[in-house]
């Protein structure tokens, strides 16, 4: 394998992602030269922690506590922290989060997670054995789409995907061999994701590629966009005429902070439109410890739960699961810790609840004041974020930065996303990398992060922006 | 509805695996002993598969203290952990984004995991060189596996690529090399020699395979699983020099080298023997070795961290294993902290180093005692031989079942030794994994028992299973009774 052309021609043909290259930048600027800031920023990925915002008390007392049991005798933790503990170790096998676990997950985590789903849906049923744990929600997005994606087949398996769209889901669809149809989300509606556009997104399909799934991700990413139940009406409705397996990507269902939006999910609305859809609808919900509040990303937990799905189809999920053995632990735990937090009453209530309220706050204020900044610079205009943990700003560039661009080669906002890195030491994710309209360009930008550091982020920004739209211009 | 027919075929082409059947029924019979079904035993024992913890044995203090902080940083005022433990555990913490577990880390790992890693090999290596740059952590070593069986896999029919994969391997390399698209070519291993590698085997399976498909891989396990041998040096330079002439990728797994206890055994680095061969092999023939944290000592197999180590790989092919890597299953961040305290443990005069040592010298002295004492009371079953294991955590006897036996498993449709297990299960509470689940000959069938087990719990299953395989022979009055012959004839392959 020492000539590049023994590879596989499937891997040669994998696109590096312009996100990668940007950040492994980012990171030998963290590790090398310092030059006219003191360290380089970066809010281009959807990193919590490492934008300085903490972990929650309760979720690494547990831990902690599962990974060496002494402390479950230690008087310093509090009560509830040792009991939930203890209980967590009690269902793992030989007592100790080094064991495997079955390919779902913890029977008594599965558990907690339907209950979670039935309560948070008013009651609609969730059964443990329709939930799968895996290594984030990523993990189990590509294991579903492994499954309905025909590598080989002639013509290819199509997805509809709204756009923009984050890179990950996009780059695992490739290396997959799917076709994906691009469904523009319509930005000056806040980015909304409206039905003729998906009728048009199938019908510019025909002769190209065989769609079998529909993938919404509701809040949005990067769009920010939450979506409202006469809009998720007409998904499902769509989804169910044109014969298509329902992917909802839900893990951003616990920051929803614009004024007058709520999440519901996909599954409520399809339990409250009734038979036949709700029993006929093939649908997989997914949702994360990485996000939310937690913003626990390095632990790995995420799950699928899967509606409607033929009994033996629902056999080879188990299968290909299977072939993961098992989520890690500290992820499985993390789920059990995010959908069984502590309630009112409890010992860690009173910190909990000041921890996620202050996050919450912090991420209302960042929006906030993003949109005021952003919004009132030239050449910048973004929509309003209503969840979700990212900003999607559009650029309005100089013919002068467009032609620059193209001399250098280079897409033009990965050209000004790589000069705002080498002059200002921020590093944001470019639009290209997440599906845009030809001719339109974008930054991403995650908003959870302290509230200084979005102090820092936004003068940078503005600093840099005025000066190459004046350079450019 | 999605129908069978609109799934994906390599997703309907994996193979179903004995082993889920057994999980299955074991976990059926332990529901029926919650509800209070009456049994001739009070529980079931798993030594199917190699799972420490779940068996009884007890995580290293260190690692896990050290793990604790670093989830959980105020305990770095608790008085009571060691010095050592809190200064490592700030280390850790700081090579952590935001100083936190919960970050993202880089796709292959986080940079001073890669370095000691790194380190790690090269010490072992006796001063061998080895590169952070080409250690590419993962979430378990199997995915590390994949990451390259992608980069080598393509075609069909004769072209094909195939990997030449030891009878028998371990039991989840033939449903891997399956959704990877690639031709499983078997060579026997030498029952007769200890499990050994032959190069005659090697020969006639390239041989076979290059009518068929397109070799272009070596798999191979030293210290074997679940065989328990060990090759010598002489052996790994044979298997070397036999891909360097045939042109094959070396695909090495070496998650047990921490576990070797033969007599006068111990392990050497396929790495170590290629660097000491003549340049014309040291400098071309490409090797991955992988390690893990599911191993002997270890045994933290739900942290889902490992890695792999690429040798004389072309950098440009190697920066595709990056992208490979950032599409795959990200490793957990405490299990890429747990693989730096496995492979940068305490050191004499660190307050943990006393208590650390005898952990480990306490499982790798129970480990060689089981393993003794499986094979010698096996070996002393009529119809059973077992040869003798050097490392690793299995062992792994050959077992004669009764024909009428065998005939009935295929009146079941089920291969005979998984009929044993089976009734094993059942009948004793006892669950081993079955022979065909690694891959052998026809007609030749085998247990798989995990031996990393605490004594007594290996005492319980040795007495049901002599009890059970004492009363089947009884059953079936097989000649062998009171007889040991074991007949080692030619049969066909398996796969």
């Amino acid at each position: 394998m020492s000539l590049l052309r023994d590879i596989s021609p499937k891997v040669r043909n994998i696109r590096q992602s312009e996100l990668e290259a940007l950040r492994r930048q980012a990171c030998q600027m963290k590790q090398g030269v310092k030059n006219l800031f003191k360290d380089v920023i970066d809010v281009s990925w959807g990193d919590p922690h490492s934008a300085g915002i903490k972990p929650l008390s309760f979720v690494r007392q547990v831990l902690a506590s599962c990974f060496y049991p002494q402390l479950t005798n230690s008087e310093k933790l509090p009560v509830d922290v040792r009991q939930r503990a203890q209980r967590l170790l009690g269902a793992c096998d030989g007592g100790s989060v080094g064991s495997y676990t079955p390919t779902g997950g913890i029977a008594q985590i599965q558990q907690s997670i339907s209950k979670f789903i039935s309560q948070r849906d008013g009651g609609v049923p969730s059964f443990p054995e329709n939930i799968f744990i895996t290594s984030g929600a990523q993990r189990s997005l590509v294991l579903f789409f492994k499954m309905l994606v025909n590598s080989e087949g002639s013509p290819k398996t199509g997805v509809l995907m709204p756009m923009p769209s984050y890179s990950i889901v996009t780059m695992a669809l490739e290396s997959l061999g799917a076709a994906i149809v691009p469904c523009y989300l319509n930005e000056e509606q806040g980015w909304e994701l409206q039905v003729c556009e998906l009728h048009r997104a199938l019908q510019s399909a025909k002769g190209v590629c065989k769609p079998i799934v529909l993938y919404v991700i509701n809040p949005g990413n990067p769009s920010g966009y939450v979506q409202s139940r006469k809009s998720m009406r007409e998904v499902i409705q769509f989804a169910a005429e044109e014969k298509l397996v329902l992917m909802a990507d839900e893990v951003y269902q616990d920051t929803v902070f614009g004024e007058g939006t709520e999440f519901v999910s996909y599954k409520r609305v399809l339990a409250e439109m009734g038979p036949p859809l709700s029993e006929t609808v093939e649908l997989a919900s997914f949702h994360s410890a990485s996000k939310g509040f937690m913003g626990e990303c390095g632990l790995r937990g995420g799950y699928v739960e899967l509606v409607n799905l033929d009994p033996t189809v629902m056999k080879y999920v188990y299968t290909l699961f299977s072939t993961d053995t098992c989520a890690p632990v500290t992820g499985q735990i993390a789920l059990d810790l995010m959908v069984n937090p502590p309630q009112p009453g409890d010992p860690s209530y009173a910190v909990f609840n000041k921890e996620t309220q202050s996050i919450r706050a912090i991420l209302v204020h960042n929006a906030k004041r993003l949109l005021e900044v952003l919004n009132s610079l030239p050449g910048f205009n973004c929509q309003p974020v209503n969840g979700g943990l990212f900003a999607f700003p559009r650029l309005h560039l100089p013919p002068g930065a467009l032609q620059k661009a193209k001399e250098v080669g280079m897409p033009p906002d990965i050209f000004y996303c790589n000069r705002l890195l080498e002059e200002a030491g921020l590093c944001v994710s470019p639009g290209c990398a997440h599906g845009q309209r030809e001719g339109t360009h974008y930054i991403r930008i995650c908003i959870m992060t302290s509230p200084d550091t979005m102090e820092e982020v936004l003068r940078r920004l503005t600093t840099f922006h005025v000066k190459f739209m004046n350079d450019f211009s | 509805m999605t129908s069978l027919q609109q799934m994906n075929p390599r997703v309907r082409g994996i193979r179903a695996s004995p082993y889920d059947t057994l999980q299955s029924l074991a976990a059926h019979i332990t529901d029926q002993i919650s509800q209070a079904a009456q049994k001739a035993f009070k529980d079931v024992v798993d030594v199917s598969s190699g799972d420490p913890h779940k068996a009884g044995v007890k995580p290293i203090s260190f690692v896990r203290q050290v793990l604790a902080v670093c989830l959980y940083p105020e305990l770095l005022h608790d008085e009571n952990l060691p010095l050592d433990v809190k200064l490592r555990a700030q280390k850790l913490l700081e090579a952590c984004d935001g100083g936190s577990v919960g970050s993202y880390s880089a796709s292959s790992g986080l940079l001073q995991v890669q370095h000691s890693v790194a380190e790690f090999i090269s010490r072992r290596d006796a001063g061998v060189p080895s590169f952070f740059q080409n250690i590419f952590i993962s979430s378990g070593s199997q995915r590390a596996l994949m990451v390259i069986m992608k980069l080598l896999v393509s075609g069909e029919g004769k072209t094909q690529t195939g990997v030449l994969t030891p009878l028998p391997c371990p039991r989840t390399v033939p449903m891997l090399l399956d959704e990877a698209g690639a031709r499983l070519v078997p060579y026997q291993l030498r029952e007769d020699r200890g499990w050994a590698v032959d190069l005659e085997e090697l020969q006639l399976a390239v041989e076979t395979a290059r009518r068929s498909c397109h070799p272009r891989a070596l798999y191979i396990s030293n210290p074997g699983n679940p065989t328990g041998h060990l090759q010598d040096r002489n052996s790994i330079e044979e298997v070397i020099k036999f891909a360097a002439a045939e042109g094959l990728f070396l695909l090495v797994n070496e998650v047990y080298q921490d576990s070797v206890y033969g007599q006068s055994s111990e392990f050497c680095s396929y790495k170590k023997v290629l660097f000491e061969m003549a340049r014309k092999f040291s400098e071309t023939v490409e090797l991955a070795s992988f390690h893990s944290l599911s191993n002997g000592i270890m045994g933290e197999c739900g942290l889902r961290a490992g890695y792999m180590e690429l040798v004389n790989m072309d950098p440009a092919v190697m920066r595709f294993a990056e992208t490979m890597l950032c599409t795959d299953i990200s490793t957990p961040v405490i299990g890429q902290l747990a693989l730096e305290l496995m492979v940068s443990p305490p050191k004499p005069g660190d307050a943990s180093y006393d208590t650390y040592t005898q952990e480990v010298l306490y499982r790798q002295v129970t480990l060689a005692q089981n393993a003794q004492r499986a094979w010698e009371f096996l070996n002393g079953l009529p119809g059973m031989s077992c040869q003798p294991a050097m490392g690793g955590i299995y062992v792994y006897p050959r077992l004669n079942i009764p024909p009428g036996m065998v005939t009935q498993a295929k009146i079941f449709r089920m291969e005979a030794d998984v009929l044993y297990c089976q009734m094993l299960l059942e009948e004793e509470g006892v669950c081993v994994g079955a022979g065909c689940e690694n891959g052998q000959e026809d007609g030749n069938y085998h247990l798989r028992l995990c031996v990393l087990v605490p004594p007594a719990t290996l005492e319980e299953v040795l007495a049901h299973l002599s009890s059970f395989h004492l009363g089947l022979l009884d059953r079936y009055s097989h000649p062998d009774r009171g007889v040991k012959d074991i007949d080692l004839g030619e049969t066909s392959t398996r796969f």
